[in-house]
Order: structure tokens, then sequence, then C-alpha cells
């Protein structure tokens, strides 16, 4: 799982301004230097505020990467329903993270700047995860188009009067004289699991109808989307998929990185623009940083987790440090690809891991099958009384505890919930890690006992 | 409806038999008493007279003309009448022929040959007035039974409107002359020959007190009759059709008493009447609440209300012209039958009252003067009021039920003057003029409702303040503020036509089942008789737009003339947001009301069940008739039963998807009443479907016979769909157009005609993964190999793990973490390529691939 990327944005700020801001220094030889280091960090706070910018927001205002005939389809078609006012329906469809929603907003924006369309398309935007059902998708719909029976901002009437008064000011519109509506659907999945796809079908209806123009956007990440449409409704939609697929190679990968890291032209200190821009040309170059971005390439198309690699190695930025080196960007790549739970693994005490060893043991044992806290009781006691050099043996509560706070860590995890009744050792449990897991956090965990490892490695070492 | 079943009306002939018809075995009559059982009034209704007419809408009756009453061989009473028609039901785009404003009092002689003219004679309401007029004259401005009296200058045929001819004037007015004589007389009238017997005396004595409390309650009821429930206005009607026969009531009410349906003219009228100030307060009132019994105490309040708000011009002359026209009600009042003369005396006391009580209303009313904010201040004494009221009214219904006549009445009037006093300070407090006439009109309950009511009412006056729905708010989207462009280009042209909302002059390859609907519908509208039909085919086969066609057609032969005209009504059932909503919409598309869905379902089913005399056959398309499945049935049992009644006058087209819908899932009294009528619709050949695209492209050459040809080939092998065909036609022309930017615009070729079929049929899953990253493919590689070891097409995430840390040391490359792995893994799940639980099971997680594995095999290996 990836980490959001909001809290480490939000983090670095705060972590520069304690370092941009040097401890004052009274001798008046040293006011050049301080002056070149304000100056510096002028720079670096209006660096990092641009490229903090295009990293988050990268739905709303992000550059199009090779979707330039998704772009001139999806323009042609609102072109022509503003224009001509014919109604057609359409989705979008890609995986999370290809630039469905930024696809949309740039159609839209220069479709906007047109002077044939200027103010003649009324646009009702709804997303799946907020009209969880027909009757709340209604109501937004409404009141996006100000019909009227929207009073300020509420929608007054029954579920059944406000489908009919919108159906009915859809029906008396016509091509030539009624004002086109875009429906854009985000998230068009969940729309189709409403009772009966009735607003579908409705949408539908009325694009394959001669009523007023509208068109109907869906945006989805599923695949199988057509194959969720009722044959009626299916049967309405007009069959355009625009499909985004991320279909770039590692070349354009890296061009991408470039133009995501350089700063714009209009960037006011242009020397320094200058030399970061050459900073990144190098580091596009670098043998270390294509390797980092090969790797990411390889585990994902996703332009989101390359943003937040960046944002990562750009945090790393100071007044000391003003440029990004390859060494941050592994370092970056380091933290973005490591292993969550690994990661609590090296919290944990030493009787943890000896327990956690004790379940790698049973699970091998017994191929996977659950386990209770008895069992992995006795195996720790078989390593205390045969093996064990360092370590003293514990109280059966003491371990007890131990498990217990495994269980809260959510490395173990009960098959059923606890019940009242069922004795607390005799639970059965799974764990969650894997083995080569438990080996590699192992590698790293300062000052474990040897003994401990060589258990870990081998469960029959003792014999 | 329960008050239906209380108020009993009794139908009786008037006079021996004039004639019988010996074979026919009907003989014929010269009137017909109107008696109802619990008020013990009767009213006669006589040849020739004008009456109402219990009609679809209750608010709105028939109004017509007595010509005959018989009773036919199964001992049925029944009333052969001439029809006038009210504005309401002309329709709407005919109303322009006219071009004059019409008042809601002006009928129309009725000459529209298709009506039924054959009553039950138990539908008629009560008698009115009819005058006829010439078309220059005005409206008599104020006459006396203002809501009683229609008048009539043209008539109707269904087309167009025309003079009456001297021959219909002159018999109108004989008519209404010799009704001019009986009213007149009406006093003196009294048809012994058939009197029944002498009822109790203190019986009448105590209606007579009730009585005006009685017509008054329905009047005022009336002002909300729009509002109430349906049920409500039914109880109003038959309260309005008692008050025909309480003679006694009428006198001093006539002129401000509306019967039932003209409750808003009175209430228009007073709003002409009053002042600005009191405009305010008309709208007021009939939006005041929704009890039935509201405003009652207006029994004697609403006619010194008149003269009241009038004061500031000529308070005193209004007020005397007032009484002399009360004076002339009492004398005119049509068909008053007293039964004991000691009633009638005390009539004439109550007379005496009633004028008094004006008089020596009016100095007091004149005081306060009837602002708004006046009366919004005050209602907020009105709960206090209300207790007073109470305890007051507590006596009185004592009083009322004890005391005789005189006294009862007195104590009713002071107290109806105290009201009055209220009533211009507090306009909207209804709960107090409630209960007072509950008290008297029924002193044995009032007790009970009186201390009910005022808690429910005082709940919702403050309900009055939020803002209320917009009721009229026109559905409208804005209109665009540039002209649409027309089609430039050949392709652009071919575009527009090929839109599936583009109308076809003629509907090709659907000709065989377009006859037969159109043979069905027809057939039934000339025998004025009901039937279903139904309709099933796979989506986009023409169904629907095959019954419109159909609907089409017959309307242009009706406006023709060669069928007989007929109502059409379209329901979807995706349309719906509840399979019941179905009632409320049919009955909106007949009659206009709005009331909730049980309601309509009760309505409807009178409607359809009771023999309309003035009734449309009604086509009703029933679309996607399965969404209106309900556990029990009962929406389709009550559509498909509805054609059955003999009455109804209901065809039915029922569309849907599946052939055996009717057997799969609707129970067998619901497929019975069905039918055995069917059609289906087959999904398009290829034939048929080139057909339908060169028809639509007839003088347009912009695709390439081949490419049309692979186009319905390609669809009829798949669905059959039209619109299918249609709208990949229309994609290969912004592909042509796409391609063709550079040079001149070229027809569609076959290569257009490919790309658009493998845009829109080419499975997503393979170019999903071949566009997936590196370390995704190698995911599904071991979810293949895993299945394979394992024999079962299920794995969990920690087996699938080991397979790619396998696969990645084969490759050469550095193995994920499983948190990478995790992230690779839901990334595939959203995407649906494989299916995955919730995520919270970590490396217990279970995959399954959303395609076959070959699938994964072919889209994987051509890399």
């Amino acid at each position: 799982m990836r980490p959001p990327p909001r809290p480490s944005s939000t983090r670095a700020p705060a972590s520069l301004r304690e370092l941009r801001m040097p401890p004052m220094k009274s001798t008046m030889s040293k006011r050049k230097l301080k002056e070149s280091v304000e100056e510096s960090a002028e720079c670096i706070s209006q660096v990092q505020k641009i490229l903090r910018e295009r990293f988050c927001h990268y739905c709303a205002a992000g550059k199009l990467f090779g979707m330039k005939q998704q772009y001139s389809h999806l323009l042609e078609l609102l072109k022509r329903t503003t224009v001509h006012g014919e109604s057609n329906s359409a989705l979008i469809i890609g995986p999370r993270g290809s630039g469905k929603t930024a696809l949309l907003n740039h159609v839209l924006e220069d479709l906007r700047e047109m002077n044939q369309v200027r103010e003649n398309l009324l646009e009702v935007h709804l997303n799946g995860l907020l009209q969880t059902n027909d009757k709340v998708a209604l109501k937004e719909i409404t009141r996006q188009l100000q019909l009227e029976n929207v009073v300020g901002d509420k929608v007054f009437g029954s579920f059944a009067e406000n489908l009919a008064f919108l159906l009915e000011a859809l029906r008396r519109g016509n091509r030539t004289s009624s004002c086109p509506v875009l429906f854009v659907l985000d998230e068009f999945d969940l729309f189709v699991h409403h009772k009966n796809q009735s607003l579908l079908y409705n949408l539908f209806d009325i694009s394959q109808s001669a009523q007023t123009p509208v068109t109907v956007i869906g945006l989805t990440c599923r695949q199988d989307i057509l194959e969720l449409l009722e044959k009626r409704v299916k049967s309405r939609f007009s069959h355009r998929q625009i499909y985004l697929m991320n279909s770039f190679d590692f070349k354009e990968y890296i061009k991408i990185f470039k133009k995501q890291l350089s700063l714009p032209a209009e960037f006011p200190d242009e020397a320094f623009a200058q030399k970061w821009n050459n900073n990144v040309q190098h580091l596009s170059e670098d043998k270390t940083v294509r390797d980092v971005l090969q790797k990411l390439f390889q585990h994902t198309k996703d332009l989101r987790s390359l943003h937040l690699l960046l944002m990562l190695a750009v945090s790393a930025v100071t007044t000391h440090h003003p440029l990004p080196t390859a060494a941050d960007l592994q370092e970056a790549s380091r933290q973005h690809s490591s292993d969550s739970r690994a990661n609590i693994v090296h919290g944990l005490s030493v009787l943890e891991i000896c327990l956690i060893i004790a379940m790698k043991h049973l699970n091998e044992v017994y191929d996977g099958e659950p386990f209770n806290f008895q069992m992995v009781y006795n195996e720790f006691q078989k390593f205390i009384q045969r093996k064990a050099h360092s370590m003293y043996n514990f109280e059966k509560p003491v371990v007890m505890k131990a498990f217990e706070h495994l269980l809260q860590l959510e490395l173990v995890k009960p098959l059923e919930r606890p019940s009242a009744r069922a004795q607390r050792e005799y639970l059965l449990m799974k764990l969650l890690l894997d083995s080569s897991q438990i080996m590699e956090a192992l590698q790293v965990y300062p000052n474990c006992p040897t003994d401990v490892k060589q258990w870990a490695a081998s469960s029959l070492s003792w014999l | 409806m329960n008050t239906r079943q209380q108020t009993k009306l009794i139908y009786s002939w008037y006079g021996k038999p004039l004639s019988s018809d010996r074979k026919l075995r009907t003989s014929q009559y010269k009137g017909i008493f109107i008696t109802s059982e619990s008020t013990k009034t009767e009213t006669c209704i006589q040849l020739g007279d004008f009456i109402l007419v219990e009609g679809v809408n209750a608010d709105q009756p028939y109004v017509a003309q007595l010509m005959d009453l018989y009773e036919d061989g199964a001992q049925h009473k029944r009333a052969v009448v001439q029809w006038f028609c009210r504005l309401e039901e002309i329709p709407q785009n005919k109303r322009k022929l006219l071009k004059r404003e019409i008042s809601a009092q002006e009928v129309f002689f009725d000459q529209i040959l298709g009506y039924d003219t054959d009553i039950a004679a138990e539908t008629i309401i009560k008698s009115i007035m009819v005058l006829p007029l010439h078309l220059g004259e005005e409206l008599p401005v104020i006459t006396l039974n203002k809501e009683q009296t229609f008048y009539v200058k043209q008539s109707w045929d269904g087309k167009c409107f025309k003079v009456l001819s001297p021959d219909t004037f002159s018999k109108l007015k004989e008519a209404n002359k010799k009704r001019g004589v009986i009213t007149n007389t009406s006093k003196a009238f009294v048809p012994s020959d058939i009197l029944t017997p002498v009822k109790k005396e203190t019986d009448s004595v105590l209606r007579s007190a009730t009585k005006p409390k009685n017509v008054d309650m329905e009047i005022e009821s009336k002002h909300s009759a729009s509002k109430s429930s349906l049920a409500k206005e039914r109880h109003s009607q038959r309260v309005a059709k008692n008050d025909i026969k309480t003679p006694t009531a009428r006198k001093k009410l006539e002129l401000s008493s509306p019967t039932r349906s003209k409750g808003r003219l009175l209430g228009s009228e007073v709003l002409g009447l009053l002042d600005d100030d009191c405009d305010a307060i008309a709208p007021l009132k009939t939006s005041a609440t929704k009890r039935k019994v509201k405003f009652t105490s207006d029994t004697s309040g609403s006619p010194p209300k008149i003269p009241c708000s009038n004061d500031k011009a000529k308070s005193t002359s209004e007020t005397a012209e007032h009484h002399q026209r009360f004076s002339d009600t009492i004398r005119l009042s049509p068909y008053t039958r007293v039964k004991d003369f000691s009633g009638k005396d005390k009539n004439l006391h109550e007379k005496d009252d009633v004028l008094s009580s004006v008089g020596y209303q009016k100095p007091s009313s004149q005081s306060p003067v009837l602002t708004p904010r006046s009366r919004r201040a005050c209602a907020q004494k009105t709960s206090a009021l209300i207790a007073e009221q109470i305890s007051l009214l507590e006596s009185h219904g004592k009083l009322a039920a004890e005391e005789d006549f005189l006294s009862g009445s007195d104590s009713s009037y002071s107290s109806s003057s105290e009201e009055e006093e209220d009533d211009d300070d507090v306009p909207c407090t209804p709960e107090k003029k409630t209960k007072s006439s509950r008290v008297f009109s029924t002193p044995k309950s009032s007790r009970k409702s009186a201390v009910h009511t005022p808690v429910k009412t005082v709940k919702k006056t403050p309900s009055q303040g939020t803002p209320r729905t917009p009721r009229n708010a026109t559905p409208e989207i804005p209109r665009r503020i540039q002209a649409a462009q027309e089609p430039a280009s050949v392709l652009e042209e071919a575009r527009l036509r090929l839109h599936v909302s583009a109308i076809p002059e003629s509907l090709p390859c659907r000709e065989e089942e377009f006859q037969d609907i159109y043979n069905f519908v027809e057939s039934k509208l000339i025998d004025g008789t009901g039937g279903c039909m139904y309709i099933s085919g796979v989506p986009g086969t023409g169904k629907t737009a095959t019954v419109h066609e159909v609907i089409r057609c017959l309307q242009r032969a009706a406006e023709n003339d060669e069928l007989p005209p007929f109502q059409f009504v379209e329901i979807n059932g995706m349309k719906l947001t509840d399979p019941h909503q179905a009632y409320v919409q049919i009955l909106e598309f007949l009659t206009g009301q709005k009331v909730t869905a049980t309601h309509a379902a009760v309505l409807l089913a009178k409607l359809f069940s009771t023999p309309g005399p003035k009734r449309k056959t009604t086509v009703l398309i029933v679309d996607e008739l399965d969404l209106l499945w309900t556990r029990k049935q009962n929406v389709m049992y009550n559509l498909f039963d509805w054609p059955t009644q003999k009455h109804s006058k209901l065809i039915i087209l029922a569309i849907a998807n599946t052939m055996d819908l009717p057997e799969r899932i609707m129970m067998n009294r619901v497929a019975s009443r069905l039918g055995l009528t069917r059609m289906s619709f087959q999904p398009y050949t290829y034939k048929q479907l080139q057909q339908i695209i060169s028809s639509r492209l007839k003088g347009v050459k912009a695709f390439e016979e081949d490419a049309v040809q692979l186009v319905s080939r390609k669809v009829a092998a798949l669905s059959g769909d039209a619109r299918r065909c249609l709208d990949i036609c229309r994609r290969a022309t912004e592909i042509c157009e796409f391609a063709g930017e550079k040079r001149t615009p070229e027809i569609v070729r076959m290569a257009h005609v490919i790309e658009a079929i493998d845009e829109m049929f080419s499975s997503p899953y393979a170019n999903a993964i071949r566009n997936a990253s590196l370390h995704e493919q190698i995911f599904l590689k071991a979810i293949l190999a895993e299945f394979r070891r394992a024999g079962v097409e299920e794995a969990t995430v920690q087996q699938i793990y080991h397979h790619h840390v396998a696969l990645c040391r084969m490759e050469g490359l550095q193995s994920p973490t499983v948190s990478e792995i995790m992230a690779i893994c839901s990334r595939l799940g959203a995407c649906r390529l494989l299916l995955v639980e919730a995520s919270n099971k970590y490396l217990h997680m279970r995959v399954r691939l959303n395609l076959g594995q070959d699938d994964v095999m072919y889209a994987l290996r051509e890399e």
C-alpha cells in the first residue's frame, strides 16, 4: 500500500522552514553570505510551491501525456454537442491515475474558450461516491440545472415528482432551441448499482431521442463496465469508449520525469531556473536515477506514483542542498518501496520477535494451518529450554501480553471474532506475515541475539 | 369514502310511468326524486331540467339537460341527457379557436356524437340553471344562484365552435321559462301527489336548524377542495348533494352558497369584490389547512363579509341590497318542498334572525379594518381563543341537542357573530370554526372532535410559513444562446440522419407488425371496447418506435374523423420511481389531478369500472412492463383488469423484452387477464438493417455500399440491435472525417467501418493487459502458474507472491516487497482484471481472474 501523498507534502514545508532560517550571525563580514542564503531560500520556497502544486493537484492542471488521440475524440464529441446540438454518450475508461479526469478537465477548459461554445453548455457533475442513489442524484441534477422547482439551494418535492419534473423538462426541449446539457458521471461504476439503473436508463434514453440535447460522459476504472449495464441500458448507450491506458514506454517516461521536475520559463529567478533545469537534465541521464525510474516504471506506469517519488526527493531540497541529487531520488525510492509490515517488525521487542518466529515455524510445520496461543507458547518453550543461551524464560502472562500486542498490530489475525466464552489461549489465529518478510526484518533488526537468528533460520537447529 | 355510505341517496321516480315499451320492458317517467336518507330531504328533477352529473373529476361535474328518464328491463334507472361541455373539457389546442375569454360559468352546447348520452340516473347530482345568451351578449353581472347558473352562447362539435341555432336557442329558453315559472311559484309548489309521509316534527325542526351550517361548511370546504385529498372531496361532494335536498337551508344562503363545484368561483368572486387588503385573505384562506370542515364559521360570516370589506366605499347601500337579495333568494329558491308547516314557519323566524344578526353585525364589523398585519398579530391569540371556544362549544353542544329550535338558533347566531369578530381579526383560524359548526351539525360527535381538532390544526398552522414547493413551476431547460449549426457537409448530414433520435418518415422492415398493431387498436377503437396486447422483443428492435408510429397514424385518422377520438397515455416502468407511481401518472394524464398513489388507484378503478358517460377511449402504452412487477403484482393486475371491465374503453399496449414474461413472472390471474394477443419483434436480419440504414441515408451519398453491408452483418450476427448499427455508422463517419481532414471530404469506406467496429466490440481486457506495467504482467503470470499448480482457479496473495518472486529471479529482476505486491494486486482489482477480496485479509486475500486463463495467456504471449 502506498502511503497517501498528502501527509508527506504537508510535513515537508514545516521541516524546511526550520532549515531555511539559519541562526542569525551578528558579524558584519558574514552579511553577504547571509544575503545570498536568504535569496536562495526565497527561490527554493518558490520551487517547492510550484512543484508541490504540480504534484498534488495533478487532476486539475496537470499536463496530458500520450493521449492526443483521446483528447481530440472527446473534444470533437463535446463540440458537436454544443455546436450542433447532437446528443451523445461516452465512457472514459482507464486505470486509476491514468488521467481520466485530467483529460476531461482539459477538454472542458479548451471548450469553454471557444467562441461558439461560450455560455452555451450546461454542465452537471455527479460523483458516484457522493450521489449514492437516484434520489440524491436527481436532486443534485435539478439543483445544478437550476430548474424552477429549486428554491435557493434546496429542491422540493418527492422523488417521483422530481423525476417526472426533470424528465418533462428535458422532454420539452429540442435539438435546435434548447441549451445542451453535459452530464459528467464520475465513478460511473457506482451508478450501475442504483436500483433498476433507472437514472442511467433515463439519461441514455434522452441521449437517444429527440429531446433536449444531452451528452453523458462516464468516468470509470473498471474494464468490465459494459457487462454491468442492464441490457436495455446497454442498448441505449452509444458504445463510445475512450480508453486511457498509460501506453507510453520508458523513453517517454523519462521525458515525463524531466517535464514534471523542470521549472517553468516564467520562474522569477532565471539563473536559478536555468541551474535547476540543467540539473534535471543531468539527473535524467544519470545511471542511478535511470535505475530508480526503471524500477518504478516496471512496477507501475501510474503517474501518481512518479509524483510521489519526486515529492519525496524534492522535499530533501534545502538552502544548503539546493539541487536534488541522484542520492535523494534513491533514498526516496527506498522509502517509497519499503515494506510497511516489515517496518512494524523492526519496532518489536525480542520476545515478540521470538513469538513471530515460533509462528513462522508452526506455519511451516502445519503448512499454513491456523494456530492458537498455546501452540505458539509451547513452541517458544521448546526454544527456551533447548536452545536459548541469552534468553530468559518469561511467565506465561507476560508472553500472553506480548501476543496480544501482536494482535493489536494486526500482525496476527483471529479467524473469527473473539467471543466472551472462548478462552483466549485457544483462539485460532493466522500470521499476516510471509516468512521472507520475517527473515528480511531480522536481517536489519538491531541487536538481535544470535541464537534467535539461528533459531529463525531453522526450526530443527537444536537437534 | 365512508361518508358515502353514511349519506345514502335514494332515487325514486316521480309520478307514474308516462309510457312504457312492452318489448323493451322500459317505462318512461317525467321526473325523479332524490332522497337522502341521512338528511331526510328530497329534491325533484323533471324532464327538461338542467342538471349536474358526476364526472371523472369530482371538482368538475358535467353539465347536462335532462331529456328522458326511463327504467330499463333490468330495473335500472336510466336517463338520457343533452350534454354541455365546460371549457376544461375542450382540448387545449382547440381552445384558441374560440378567440375570446371565457368565464368559468360559460358552457358549450355539446354536439359531439361520440359521447354516450345514456347515463345511469344515480349519477345525477342536482339541478341547476343554464341560460342561453346571444354571442355578443355580456354575461349578466350578478344574478341569483351565481354558482348554480351557467350560460351557453355557442355549441361545440369537437372541431369548431358555432353560434347556437335559433331552434336550440328557443328550446333552451323554453326549458328555462318552464323552470322559471316553477321557481317563482316554488313556495307554493308542493307536488302533493307523491308526498312522503310526514316526518316527525322535531326531526325537521332540528334539521332546519342544522342545515345551514352544513351547507356552509361544504361551501367553504370547496376553497380547499383542490388541495384536500380525494376522500374529502368526495365527502364534500356528497354533502353538497345533501344540500340540494335541504331546501330550508338553502333559502338564506343561496347568495353565497355555491354548490360543490363552484366553490372556487365563489372564492374568485370574493376576491374580485374585496379590496386589496382582502385580496391577501383569500389565498390565505384557501390554503389555510387541509381539514375538510374548516371555515365553517363563515356560516353567517360570509354574507356579512362582503359588506364589511367594502365598508369604506358604501357599505350601507351594499348591505341593504344584500338584504334585498336575501329575501329574493328565499322567494326564488326552486323546488322547495317543505314537509310541514311548522318547520316552514320557523324557517321564517330563522330568516329574520339572520337578518337581524347581520344588521347587528354591521357596526361591529366596520371597526376592525381588515389589514393582514392586524390579522397576523391576532393570530397569536388564536390558541387562547381556541381553549375558550372549546368550553363554549361544549355547552353549545348540549344546548343544541336538547334545547328547542329557537333558543338553539339564537345561541348559534350569537356564537357565530362572536366568531365573526374573530374572523375579522384572525382569518386563518379554522379550528374554532370547525368546532362550532361541528357542534351544530352533528351534536353528538362534536364533543369528541372539538377536543381533538385544535391540537392538530395548531400544529399545522406554523407550517404555512415554510416555503412551499413552487407548485406551478414549469419544467424547462434554458434555451441556448447561440443558434445550433446546421450540418454543413455530407458527412454531417449523414450523421444527423443516422442519429437514433432522428425520426424517419417511415419505419422500414416493421410493416407487418405495424399493420397488426394498427388493426388491433383500430378495431377496438371502432367497437368502443377495451383490450390488451403484449409486445415483446430484444432491445433495439423498434418496439416503442413502431407503437408510437401507430399512435401517430391513429391520431391523424382521428383528426380526419375516420376514427372516434381517443386519448393517448404513455407510461414507462423505467421512468417511475415505484410501480405504484403508474397510477399517479395515468390519472394525471387523464384528469390532471395530482394525488397519492393509493388514491389514484381508487379513482382510476372507479373511473374505469363505472360507465363514464362522456369518456373517450384511452390508449395506454406501458413500456418496460417488467419493472411494474411487485410482490403482490397488484399494479399489473389492475392494469390488465381494467380493459376487461365493461365500460372501461381502455386499450393497453404492453411492451417488454422477454417473450415469456407473462408465464415467467406473472401470477396466473394476471397472465390470464393479459390475454393471448401477443406479438414478438424478431431481431433485425442483416438485410433489414441494411435497408434501415439506406432508407435513412436516402439522397445522401456518404457510405460505400459494402461498408453498410459489413456493419449490418456484424450487428445482425451479434444482437440485431438497430441502435448499435446506427451508432457504428455514426462513429464511422467521425473516423472518416477525422482521417480525411487534410484532403477533400470523402465517403465512408470499409476501413473506417472496420475501425469503428473494432473500437466498439474489441475486448478491453487484452489491451489493458498489454499496457500494464512489467510487474503487473508478471503478477498475472504468477497467478496462472499458481492456478496450474493448485488446479483451482483461486489463490491467495501469499501463494502468488512466492511464484512472483520466483519469476522475478528467473528474469533477473529485483523482487518486489509485499507492500508493492499488494499495490499491484489492488490496482488490477480496481480495473477488474482480477476479482479480489477485501484487503484487510492482507496476504490471505483470495484472488481470481475476471477473464479466461487463455485470454490472459494470449494477451501476455504477444509481447
